[in-house]
């Protein structure tokens, strides 16, 4: 089980934190309206065997969102950064 | 009660201060304290416990510990009863009543033993062979008998009475295992200070120690160490507790049985507790198995692992056998043979090594132990329990067997096969032992960051100091399995005894190309089970690697994972069971609808008023005519569940207009506006409506189901998608009470209630918003309709909430007011063709709810790109239509499949997502998803459910059955 530390509140359990999903994929522009933008954001996945870039939320404790950088392999987790900072892993 | 015929004189382990009764299959036996139910039954000469699984061959006590195949007892009585427990691991209590299982109508006596004189209807691969295919059918026939016949022990059938808990650990070191070489870890660690948990799965430390004879050198090391361990503040120990499972960053589960050695919990403490532990370093100190070598008929009662035969010697005081003949490939069987000589056995030693060390030969010809060098145990004779074997001459580098040499009577084989290290935690965390050649057996590799491995675990012979030295591990002669001797009747011959797998079945699998050692587990089953293999796994693989001509260390093993031990699913729930798995909310208003009659209903976690039903009165009239007064007068209903966040911010109207579909930058101060947002990928994830508080506050409602949703997805698009809003989003759910008032007379109502506010229609206008007070009461007004009526909604800080419902209820009085549950708010919304739940189910799309002209062209929106997408915009996808049963008086059903008439097949045309009676319409009517929707209109098709074979014709029209134009609305 993995331990984060939220930028926030310090080390926390894993429990505390929703999963959100790959961050390597930056946010469309809104007034993007082409569908394979979106559909690469929404739907198109890497399953990369090595270091990961994702989203969590910190669902029970501050609530924000958090870039973590883990490495799918062995669990470790090599940073945690606020999702609104920081380049896009 | 009887005596206990086979329990020595003296010596063990065993408290005979305090002599305890069980009962076994209703038969009624004593035994000591610091007995397990299995050296109790052997002290008593119980040697039959069990039929087996497939063939119902009689079965005995294998071994001494949890991996312990065959000895499957049922525990308990009525909620306590647990199926499938090995007797090794059970400490005996007074009172204890257990029952052997598989057997019918009695041990004895075993109607389904036929089954094994069968031809090999069982072998691998039955099942797959016999009811798959053409042959399918056959398994509707055959299956009530094969359950009957095959399994285990039956699942209890009532609840369990008892309490279980969840706890979290920290430690510096963890060390697994309470044997020398872990006691030796822990006082290293613990001497120096650092926070040291040791973990035992037995209820006293010491381990291998415990099965060497009492009195020696050992015990007073023992004595020591458990005695300096006590004395450091720094170290926990932890007996009756097992670490079943290593999980990522040095976590572990570890299941402790608090008080299973008693009849029942005492007040107030639990029967199990799950414990996460987290450690900064573990040390592996879980020993060693021992296997056995495979022969013929070798699961009859009174075979044993040799190790296990001197456990019961030595620390049960239970002499398993007083004929023994000892079968090994190794040293430490000598050690059995000895002492069971000392004891006063007589004791035959087959050993398949024509030459052994010359200390060994020397102190097994002096304790009197007759030796057979260069044989083997050919096969086992016997019909409920071994009385002979049949002994030949071995040579190991010859494969075929001899002919029988000779018959040795005994009544009790004392098997060894050499030892494999315990390393479950280890390959859990992928770092897969590895077959060493020299030692026969599976040792660590590769060892990962943290973790330790040390004594037995690490085939490591026990180098303590102050403790003398186990016998050799590299002595040993790898036999894995014995054929039939030459000319004998061919004898099953047992590698995997829990799930009956010999060694014919392997031989079969190979055959038919399963031949990888995962392909051989699911073919033959063999390694399942309660055991897990954890005497039969590396025999199976040896055979295979023969059959496959292949050194051992190229076949590799399964795959190893938790739990090591069963764990019960009591412990892992822990404390959240029935009312307790999930929370529960409460609206503010709760207490009043609990003391007016109300009967709630589950919505997510919240509890709900369902309806409130006045004397002898059922659902269907209760709401029936709660929603025929709402139309006709007026009633209330609690609606505080209804999510709500609160917006606020310069740029607040613009974050509305990214994340609802329609536009909000017009929305006046004052008013509020129904809306529909999108998930990304343009299916609808909500509805609800917003009003402007003031020029940069908003108040949103969700739906009550999704209000953490929409929540979550709030916080993930302004902080990580647009950080550049200035918006603050706050749940505010719990913060508000909220009743809705409706029907033609609510504003007559409200207006003699709120005197400080105007409600005229023109001062107060359908989608008005107004703050005003119900006397002290602050409440902020919205004039919105779920029911299609004249009606408002009235918030209120929760902790005002049931004032203000008693205020809304006393005034109501005079204008007949009715009190309605949801089952009322829904028949309301029906005929008013409001969507909800059931149709935005996650898979629907603003055209399928009849929603699309909210969109607006002139501003992009979340989800707006992907709504286009192909597959979303099929023209022929199921879209809301209304539906009206033609015979007025026949019930619709939530679910039930749209098909054209007479043809039910397939999926059909539709769905029908939500039904009611309609009081307004004097009818049963629904709303649904049609292909074609209002396409369709007039039309009558069939609404078929199939799970009960009902089929009623329903029209398709539009979904707004009652005021279509809307004028109540406005009114
Ligand atoms: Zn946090």
């Amino acid at each position: 089980m993995l331990r984060i530390a939220c930028p926030y509140c310090g080390e926390r359990d894993q429990v505390e934190f929703a999963y959100g999903g790959d961050a390597s994929e930056g946010f469309p522009e809104l007034a993007d309206s082409d569908v394979g933008r979106w559909t690469k954001f929404v739907f198109v996945r890497e399953n990369p065997r090595g270091v990961h870039g994702e989203y969590w939320h910190h669902q029970y404790g501050c609530r924000q969102w958090l870039r973590v950088v883990r490495d799918t392999v062995t669990h470790q987790v090599h940073s945690v950064a606020p999702a609104r900072q920081g380049d896009r892993t | 009660m009887t005596d206990q015929p086979d329990r020595l004189g003296q010596g063990g382990r065993i408290d005979r201060s305090r002599a305890l009764s069980f009962t076994f299959d209703g038969r009624a036996y004593a035994g000591w304290s610091g007995d397990t139910l299995a050296s109790a039954l052997l002290a008593n000469g119980v040697h039959l416990v069990g039929r087996s699984f497939k063939y119902h061959r009689p079965r005995g006590v294998y071994a001494a510990g949890v991996e312990e195949p065959n000895a499957l007892v049922t525990l308990r009585k009525g909620g306590r009863h647990e199926p499938n427990v090995a007797a090794t691991t059970v400490e005996l209590f007074d009172g204890l009543v257990a029952e052997s299982q598989n057997r019918w109508p009695s041990l004895g006596l075993d109607m389904l033993g036929a089954i094994d004189r069968l031809p090999p209807v069982f072998a691998a691969g039955f099942y797959y062979k016999t009811f798959l295919g053409p042959t399918r059918k056959a398994w509707m026939f055959y299956e009530r008998l094969i359950r009957r016949t095959g399994g285990m022990g039956k699942p209890p059938g009532q609840p369990d009475p008892d309490r279980y808990e969840k706890a979290h650990a920290f430690c510096d070191v963890l060390v697994v295992g309470g044997g020398p070489s872990g006691l030796a870890a822990a006082l290293a660690a613990g001497r120096d200070g650092a926070r040291v948990v040791v973990v035992e799965n037995e209820p006293v430390l010491g381990g291998s120690l415990l099965a060497r004879p009492r009195g020696g050198e050992s015990d007073a090391w023992l004595a020591a160490a458990i005695d300096e361990l006590a004395a450091l503040p720094n170290v926990r120990v932890m007996t009756r507790t097992t670490a079943f499972g290593a999980y990522d960053n040095l976590v572990f589960g570890l299941a402790e049985r608090v008080n299973d050695h008693l009849a029942e919990p005492p007040p107030y403490q639990p029967r199990q507790r799950y414990w996460v532990l987290r450690a900064r370093r573990a040390v592996l100190a879980s020993g060693m198995i021992e296997r056995p070598i495979v022969f013929g008929n070798n699961d009859l009662p009174g075979v044993m692992l040799a190790s296990a035969a001197r456990c019961y010697l030595n620390r049960y005081a239970a002499l398993a056998g007083r004929t023994v003949v000892a079968f090994t490939n190794n040293d430490s069987a000598y050690d059995a043979a000895i002492e069971l000589a000392a004891a006063g056995a007589d004791v035959s030693m087959v050993d398949v090594r024509r030459q052994i060390p010359g200390q060994l030969e020397r102190q097994a010809r002096d304790a009197g132990v007759s030796l057979l060098l260069g044989h083997a145990v050919g096969g086992a004779n016997g019909r409920r329990a071994v009385d002979s074997v049949d002994v030949i001459e071995f040579d190991a580098a010859s494969p075929s067997a001899g002919a029988v040499k000779s018959r040795l009577p005994c009544d009790l084989v004392a098997v060894s096969g050499g030892w494999t290290p315990t390393l479950h935690l280890l390959a859990q965390r992928g770092s897969k032992p590895v077959f060493d050649e020299t030692l026969a057996m599976l040792v660590p590799e590769v060892v990962p960051e943290g973790f330790r491995v040390v004594g037995g675990a690490a085939a490591e012979e026990a180098p303590l100091a102050g403790l003398a030295p186990e016998r050799s591990l590299a002595t040993i002669a790898p036999v894995w399995a014995i054929a039939d001797p030459l000319g004998a009747r061919p004898r099953k011959k047992f590698v995997d005894i829990q799930n009956d797998v010999t060694t014919d079945d392997i031989s079969l699998a190979h055959l038919e190309g399963y031949e990888a050692v995962e392909h051989l587990k699911r073919y033959t089953s063999q390694g399942m089970g309660t055991d897990q293999g954890k005497t039969s796994n590396l025999n199976a693989l040896a055979i295979l690697a023969g059959l496959r001509d292949e050194p051992r260390g190229t076949v590799g093993t399964t795959t190893y994972r938790p739990p090591y031990t069963p764990v019960s699913i009591g412990a892992l729930g822990g404390a959240g069971t029935g009312q307790h798995f999930m929370p529960v909310r409460r609206s503010p208003i709760h207490d009043w609808h609990q003391g007016n009659g109300a009967v709630f209903t589950d919505a997510g976690l919240w509890q709900r008023p369902w309806y409130y039903p006045k004397a002898g009165e059922s659902l269907d009239a209760a709401y029936v005519r709660e929603a025929g007064e709402v139309r006709d007068g007026v009633g209330m209903v609690d609606v505080s569940s209804l999510g709500k966040i609160d917006v606020q911010g310069p740029d607040a109207a613009d974050f509305l207009d990214r994340v609802y579909v329609n536009n909000w930058r017009s929305l006046p101060v004052g008013k509020a506006r129904y809306g529909v947002m999108l998930r990304a990928d343009g299916i609808v994830l909500d509805d609800g409506t917003t009003s402007r508080i003031s020029e940069d506050h908003y108040f949103m409602t969700t739906t009550t189901a999704n209000a953490g949703v929409v929540m979550t997805q709030f916080e993930f698009l302004l902080q990580a998608a647009w950080p550049e809003l200035k918006v603050q989003v706050t749940s505010v759910t719990g913060q508000w009470a909220g009743i809705a008032v409706a029907g033609p007379r609510s504003r007559d109502l409200l207006a003699r209630l709120v005197v400080d506010l105007d409600f005229d229609n023109d001062a107060f206008p359908f989608m008005g918003v107004r703050h005003g007070h119900a006397g002290d009461i602050p409440v902020r007004l919205l004039r919105i309709s779920f029911s299609g009526e004249l009606a408002y909604e009235v918030y209120t800080p929760a902790d005002y909430g049931e004032e203000l419902w008693r205020a809304v209820h006393d005034h109501g009085r005079e204008f007949g007011l009715v009190v309605y549950g949801t089952e009322a708010l829904g028949a309301l919304r029906i005929e008013k063709g409001h969507v909800a739940g059931p149709e935005i189910d996650g898979r629907t799309t603003l055209s399928d709810l009849g929603l699309e002209r909210m969109a607006s062209k002139k501003k992009p929106y979340l989800g707006g790109a992907l709504m286009e997408r192909e597959g979303l915009t099929e023209a022929d996808r199921p879209r809301l239509v209304g539906l009206e049963t033609t015979d007025r008086g026949t019930k619709l059903r939530a679910g039930a499949i749209l098909c054209q008439p007479g043809r039910h097949q397939g999926h059909g045309i539709g769905v029908v997502t939500s039904v009611t009676y309609s009081p307004a319409l004097g009818g049963n009517i629904g709303i649904g998803l049609l292909a074609g929707g209002m396409s369709r209109e007039g039309e009558v098709i069939d609404a078929v459910f199939p799970l009960r074979g009902e089929v009623v014709a329903v029209r398709v029209r539009s979904p707004h059955f009652v005021d279509p134009e809307g004028e109540r609305l406005h009114a």
